[in-house]
């Protein structure tokens, strides 16, 4: 009897150490840092690394490694993940790939084949996967959630979710919160009702599900007048964050539909253009705040919500951080969701400021027109789902950002029809459109990385580049920032001073977040550009 | 601002004259109608104002009412574009017949050029204005001919308006679009050189000067840069009769660019 009581715990401990990620690995990514092993890093979503092989000093050596070249020319936004030197990353739009994260070399590809009846609108994308014990998890762009085995590349199980055919996409990468895969719905353009939902990791079934627009009888539901709650958006497409102190989640919701004439859904619009904290074994509501009440600017609050703990007034705070797409850098008490600061990191002139409780006051007039109203930040925003990072080490806050830019909003009527775009206007370039990269002066828009004190919101530094950006930005603990561009260069930065230290021509706009990992005792930093997949290293 | 619809009819009534014994240049098998154009319009509000909006300007960088296509610049390109699609974007493919797709870009082009018929003046004499008089081969250029230094007019006519062409011929500096804005770098040396931006991030200036050659610069070897505010073209205001000027006109507005040849 003896004998197999240890027979079995012997094979229950083989059995665990084969499951490559439990869920106390990714509870502690932060120790293991030769991982990236969440989309954001860890569930703080710093995209801070502890790694320091790579510094400013030698950073003047770093080469590429290798080039993952993808077979498709939609937009590559993923980030990768690593786990003990495998790299898994997504070919666009549904292909998961497994490498060799030293040599780029592929383990194994699933092909998965979304519907044709799909139409993300903004391109067939993809910006990742998560992983627990053996299984990575994938949202497709037809509406499905799939869990795939990470050694073979084997479907595990496939879960129709919802109708392609009515604008529902899946494009973020998953977040894993214990036994549970958390997705939520793109489609904001189209007239759908936005929810997130918890699927079982190990059969697929759906565990709860929270709707981003209450229905009748649910708090929030007055915001919305008649029935345009039915159609009123409130998308996610990037990944939320995750307290386990707290056991919230925290998670970015998308813009009002239609986009820019709000005179057919009268009132706030919960929880459009808002932070929903949910707790994470049950789906339920524990707090919100609203950036942006009644949005007519297609500002989607999907921005990655950044976790940190810091002094504040006197004593330590759990804080979240926020760079808006509406142009306002923020900082919230993520237990509660009072507004601590609020202040704008570009040229804002749709509010003014805040009253008490964090309400933006709006600026009388601002409003999309049939003539057209000419409003800073414009329809792109001052960032957007580009991914910003924190460095505990500098204190700072750094944002992908578009400076001087501004769009002129024309309303239209919001006629619904399944499936059709939902936009109530459209918001046109204030410069002549084909205008390409250099042929704006400064006033007329430019992109840079903004380097912001959270305590203050005051601009540090600023790094500028002549184009608008779409790339993500890393930090590292030997104070390194990575990131790229529209106009092709990955480039690191001294995070302390936003001074260039080495760049490199990757030749394609870098529409995804870099990250970084380590094996064998080499520091690696990986990232997306164009249709290709690129690895660098220092040179040996 | 939307044209109002009696606006657009009278257009295509107008057009209509015109096509009677002319024909649009769109296809070899078919002479486009007013009726097509008419189709044209339908299908564009039907299928493409979604997106792109009721003044074709919704999508970044696009500009379909003026001519301002991402990859598209042929009729062949756009037809593809409308059936296939563009990766990477969030344009999607369609299922219009060829005739739908050929309608629909015969009504865009009718938005942004003057149908000839309408065009007075000598296309023969106004083609000696330009490469004689007028010096413009001194800058631009048509063809396999002319300079490389200003904007290539070979398909001009296809992108812009007679009352444009007559303003830039007569008020040059009145309205010059940004990416025919002169640029003008000027080295740790001192020294100087103008021309015509070809690209320009935060790392590098490229430009092809009075010379036509391509130089690219490393922005860390520049004293400054930037756009020059003038325009470098003369008023033809005097320097050419009213007359003269006229033709020159009408020989730009017949400029379509170039046709595939085909076997």
């Amino acid at each position: 009897m003896k004998t197999r009581v240890l027979l079995l715990a012997i094979l229950a401990a083989t059995a665990s150490l084969r499951a490559q990620v439990s869920f106390e690995r990714l509870l502690r990514a932060d120790r293991e840092p030769e991982n990236w092993l969440t989309y954001s890093g860890t569930f703080l979503s710093q995209r801070f690394s502890q790694l320091t092989q790579i510094t400013p000093d030698n950073v003047k050596n770093l080469e590429p490694q290798w080039v993952f070249q993808a077979r498709s020319t939609e937009k590559f936004e993923t980030t990768a993940i690593v786990v003990n030197g495998v790299m898994y990353t997504v070919q666009p739009p549904n292909d998961i790939v497994a490498l060799d994260a030293t040599t780029g070399r592929t383990f194994w590809m699933y092909s998965y084949r979304p519907s044709q009846e799909s139409r993300p609108c903004c391109g067939r994308v993809n910006r990742g996967v998560a992983i627990l014990g053996d299984a990575l998890f994938m949202g497709t762009i037809d509406g499905h959630v799939v869990a795939v085995d990470a050694k073979n590349g084997k479907p595990i199980w496939d879960v129709a979710v919802a109708s392609p055919e009515a604008g529902y996409a899946f494009t973020h990468a998953p977040l894993v919160v214990k036994d549970k895969v958390i997705v939520g719905t793109a489609g904001g353009e189209f007239g759908i009702r936005g929810f997130l939902a918890a699927f079982d990791a190990k059969t697929g079934r759906e565990v709860w599900r929270f709707y981003t627009i209450p229905g009748p009888g649910e708090p929030g539901h007055e915001t919305w007048s008649g029935d345009s709650w039915k159609r009123g958006g409130a998308s996610i497409w990037v990944t939320g964050s995750y307290d386990p102190d707290l056991n919230l989640t925290y998670w970015g919701i998308g813009n009002a539909g239609p986009d820019y004439n709000g005179d057919v859904r009268l009132g706030d619009n919960l929880y459009t253009s808002s932070v929903i904290a949910l707790d994470a074994d049950t789906g339920t509501l524990k707090w919100h705040y609203q950036f942006s009440p009644h949005d007519e600017f297609d500002y989607d609050a999907v921005q990655v919500p950044v976790l940190a703990d810091m002094p504040w007034n006197g004593s330590s705070r759990k804080v979240m951080m926020w760079a808006n797409r509406n142009g306002f850098f923020y900082v919230l008490d993520r237990g509660t969701g009072q507004f601590l600061l609020g202040k704008p990191f570009v040229r804002v002139n749709w509010a003014d400021g805040f009253d008490a409780d964090g309400r933006p006051r709006r600026v009388p007039g601002q409003v999309p027109t049939a003539e057209g109203t000419l409003i800073y930040p414009g329809n792109q925003g001052g960032t957007n789902w580009y991914n910003p990072s924190f460095s505990p080490r500098t204190g700072l806050f750094y944002i992908p950002t578009w400076v001087n830019y501004s769009s002129i909003y024309v309303k239209r009527p919001g006629e619904f029809a399944e499936g059709r775009g939902f936009g109530g206007g459209l918001a046109r370039a204030t410069t002549p459109p084909g205008l390409r990269a250099g042929f704006r002066t400064e006033d007329e828009g430019y992109g840079a990385v903004r380097a912001i004190d959270p305590h203050t919101g005051d601009l540090k530094w600023e790094y500028k580049m002549t184009e608008f950006t779409e790339a993500g930005i890393l930090t590292t603990a030997s104070d390194l920032v990575f990131t790229g561009g529209r106009e092709g260069y990955f480039v690191a930065l001294n995070a302390r001073t936003g001074a260039l230290l080495w760049r490199f021509t990757v030749g394609g706009s870098v529409v995804s977040g870099p990250m970084t990992y380590s094996v064998r005792g080499r520091q690696y930093v990986a990232v997306a550009a164009g249709s290709s997949l690129f690895a660098f290293a220092l040179r040996q | 601002m939307q044209r109002p619809r009696r606006t657009v009819l009278v257009w295509l009534a107008g057009i209509f004259l015109v096509i009677g014994h002319r024909g649009l240049r769109l296809s070899a098998q078919h002479e486009i109608t007013a009726d097509d154009l008419k189709e044209g319009e339908q299908l564009f509000v039907a299928s493409c104002t979604g997106c792109h909006g009721p003044d074709g300007d919704a999508v970044f960088s696009v500009d379909l009412k003026h001519a301002q296509f991402r990859g598209s610049p042929t009729d062949e390109d756009l037809m593809r574009t409308m059936r296939n699609g563009l990766p990477g974007t969030g344009m999607p493919p369609n299922r219009f017949s060829e005739p739908q797709q050929a309608n629909i870009v015969a009504y865009l082009r009718s938005l942004v050029s003057t149908p000839l018929a309408f065009v007075p003046g000598d296309a023969a004499r106004g083609q000696a204005v330009f490469e004689g008089k007028g010096k413009c081969l001194t800058c631009h250029r048509v063809g396999s001919n002319g300079s490389r230094l200003g904007p290539d007019l070979s398909d001009v006519g296809s992108l812009r308006r007679v009352p444009d062409l007559e303003r830039s011929l007569v008020d040059p500096g009145a309205e010059i679009l940004p990416p025919n804005r002169s640029f003008r770098v000027v080295t740790r040396d001192g020294t100087t050189t103008v021309g015509r931006l070809l690209n320009h991030d935060t790392f590098v200036v490229m430009l092809i000067d009075a010379q036509e050659r391509l130089q690219s610069f490393d922005k860390t070897t520049l004293r400054s840069y930037g756009f020059v505010d003038a325009s470098p073209m003369p008023s033809y205001r005097d320097a050419l009769s009213a007359e003269e000027r006229t033709d020159l006109i009408r020989y730009l507005a017949g400029l379509k660019g170039v046709k595939a040849i085909k076997p």
